[in-house]
């Protein structure tokens, strides 16, 4: 039982982490219907930023939460500027051609960004300095949490209520919402359009970056094609929940992190990165529009 | 008889090339014109299930690994003993070996069509980018699964497969998938192709059959993929998972949709193009991808049809023999 709890820990932190990815996939296809391939090497880039903002900063020879807080929100601001550039220098250019031609923009865009990555930081492993020491705290019956995976859960929870309450509750939100569900009705009320894209790509990159961060904090080897499956994995996880719905994202991230983990903890850890694509597989066999998402009839 | 002559016009042309090329390229351009061969089979393969029909798959390097694992074990278990009896009772190794490895090609090329139907099946019920995902699931299943069984050699990769590819069976399997792909274009299956990648509901209301043309379209594209996989299995005698990752699907596609959907000479151009490209970028060193990577963003950016697509997506340029089949302009071969 408590290997059970504890491995239901480790996949509630590594799912919190696809979560956050998966939110950036989500948001994008819910307003462009575009599967942003490229996001996943957001998230890659996210902790190479956060790498050379701990080195600036000096947080690894003084580990202090403002340092790594500081850290995290370098990353999250390098990651948010990358995504608008790539919006605008990229997908924009290709939006009114077909989405194929966008897709392939898209891939376009993640071999550029591995590729420029491996050309700028190098093809070899880099180290995430520790910024802030690893501890383990015992919950009682041989379980035990690590502060790490404690700020990772803490972190990605904050973010995501923040990521909600923009979109429920401020003006850009209520934007983003009506583009998503309309493009030219929106625009007829007035809202740019091209600038509530912006703001998506520039929200999905940062938590993105966010994700990077976290996940370096805990698993430190870091490369520049790092962001290839966690981006595939985390776009499965926002199919799983229903794509272009926000808490589906959610909870298809956590769905995977916890079938992920255990599938490692109770079968054979070689069959790690086909439980997603199984998962996928039967969701959309059995409920195509995801868990959460609701299906749409086909007008004729 | 025109058939007939033109016909052993070609295996002529293509057993004298098969000869001659050895012999005056060297090995190096010897390769890259190899692996443009099998990228053609690849994309024109694909362009049948995209291009065609309109169903978005992106795990096409699932089918072509399926191919070369079956034909590379047919092969391996089967093909070898057999070529080696037929050469026993005198006849020349060079047939010996090419019947064993059209055996073998079949082979995976009839197990990677199973492998399509399979996955056709859920095209029924799911559309687009939903389809989309689950080829891609497919893809990567098919790659975890060949590195957990051990038969196939695993992570491990699997050896000593017999180097039985020559250009000549490149150039059979090239010239298969495209006049296939042509010939279908201009008869009424191909029609129905294009009605359903037009418009899926009109098609049905038209009484065109579209599960069965969709099913189709994915067995037939994952029999060449397979075909293309066992042309290479065969061509580097050594095979290994991570040959069949998604970067593998995503080029073939970037080959179909730069070359213009639907067109197959497209495919067979921005096939040979994207292959030899990143050979000829090789100077460049570690800029080679990122100069690649870029040009396909340019391509696409200012050239989002595709290089031979004329129109968008929706209406992508047809092969020239596909024009309106008007009867008086007919007249045979």
């Amino acid at each position: 039982m408590s290997e059970f709890l504890q491995q239901l820990i480790n996949g509630v932190t590594l799912g919190c982490v696809y979560a956050l990815i998966a939110l950036g996939y989500t948001m994008v296809y819910g307003i462009l219907r575009l599967i942003n391939f490229a996001h996943g090497d957001v998230y890659m880039l996210g902790a190479f930023f956060g790498l050379y903002a701990a080195r600036w900063l000096g947080a690894q020879t003084h580990p202090n939460p403002a340092s790594a807080l500081a850290v995290l929100l370098i990353a999250m601001a390098g990651c948010g500027l990358v995504g608008l550039i790539i919006e605008r220098a990229a997908y924009k250019p290709v939006r009114q051609s077909s989405r194929l031609a966008a897709l392939i923009t898209a891939i376009g865009v993640s071999l550029l960004l591995e590729n420029g990555g491996r050309l700028v930081f190098g093809a070899d492993p880099k180290f995430f300095p520790q910024i802030i020491p690893a501890t383990n705290i015992a919950l009682g019956g041989g379980v035990t949490i690590s502060n790490q995976q404690l700020i990772i859960l803490g972190v990605s929870i904050a973010l995501m209520i923040v990521l909600r309450v923009i979109v429920l509750y401020t003006r850009v939100g209520k934007a983003m919402r009506a583009v998503s569900h309309n493009h030219t009705a929106a625009a007829m009320m007035g809202i740019s359009v091209d600038r509530i894209i912006s703001v998506t790509f520039v929200f999905g990159s940062m938590l993105a970056a966010a994700a990077g961060v976290l996940v370096a904090l805990e698993n430190p080897k870091i490369e520049p094609y790092m962001g290839i499956l966690p981006g595939l994995k985390a776009f499965v996880a926002a199919v799983l929940g229903g794509i272009g719905n926000i808490p589906g994202a959610v909870l298809g991230g956590l769905v995977m992190g916890i079938a992920e983990v255990m599938v490692v903890g109770y079968v054979s850890p070689t069959y790690r990165d086909a439980i997603a694509f199984v998962l996928l597989i039967v969701i959309l066999l059995v409920r195509p529009a995801g868990i959460l998402g609701t299906a749409t009839a086909e007008k004729v | 008889m025109a058939r007939l002559l033109r016909a052993v016009a070609v295996l002529a042309v293509l057993v004298g090339l098969d000869l001659a090329l050895p012999r005056f390229l060297n090995p190096y351009y010897l390769r890259v014109l190899m692996l443009c061969g099998i990228s053609v089979i690849l994309a024109v393969s694909l362009n049948l299930i995209n291009g065609f029909t309109g169903q978005f798959s992106i795990g096409h390097a699932g089918f072509m690994a399926v191919g070369a694992y079956g034909s590379a074990m047919v092969s391996l278990h089967v093909g070898q003993h057999w070529a080696a009896a037929l050469a026993g009772v005198g006849i020349p190794a060079v047939i010996a070996q090419g019947a064993a490895l059209l055996v073998a090609l079949l082979a995976g090329g009839a197990l990677a069509g199973i492998a399509g139907y399979l996955v056709g099946l859920p095209s029924l019920r799911l559309r687009g980018d939903y389809l989309a995902i689950v080829t891609l699931g497919f893809g990567e299943i098919i790659r975890v699964l060949i590195t957990n069984i051990e038969a196939v050699g695993a992570a491990r990769g699997l050896p000593g497969i017999p180097p039985w590819t020559t250009f000549f069976w490149v150039g059979i399997g090239m010239l298969a998938v495209i006049v296939l792909s042509l010939r279908l274009a201009n008869s009424t299956h191909g029609r129905a192709l294009f009605a359903i990648r037009d418009d899926e509901v009109a098609a049905e209301a038209l009484g065109v059959d579209t599960t069965r043309y969709k099913v189709l379209a994915f067995v037939l594209g994952s029999f060449f993929a397979g075909i293309a996989g066992g042309l290479f299995a065969h061509y580097n005698a050594y095979l290994h998972p991570n040959s069949f990752t998604f970067i593998k699907s995503i080029e073939v596609i970037a080959m179909v949709v730069l070359g213009g959907l639907g067109s197959v000479s497209g495919s067979v151009l921005a096939a040979i193009v994207l292959t030899i490209l990143p050979e000829a970028l090789r100077s460049a060193q570690e800029w080679r991808m990122v100069i690649y990577s870029l040009m396909l963003i340019i391509l696409m950016v200012t050239r989002p049809q595709g290089l031979m697509g004329s129109r968008e997506f929706r209406w992508p340029w047809r092969h020239r023999p596909a024009a309106p089949p008007a009867p008086a302009a007919g007249g045979g071969a």
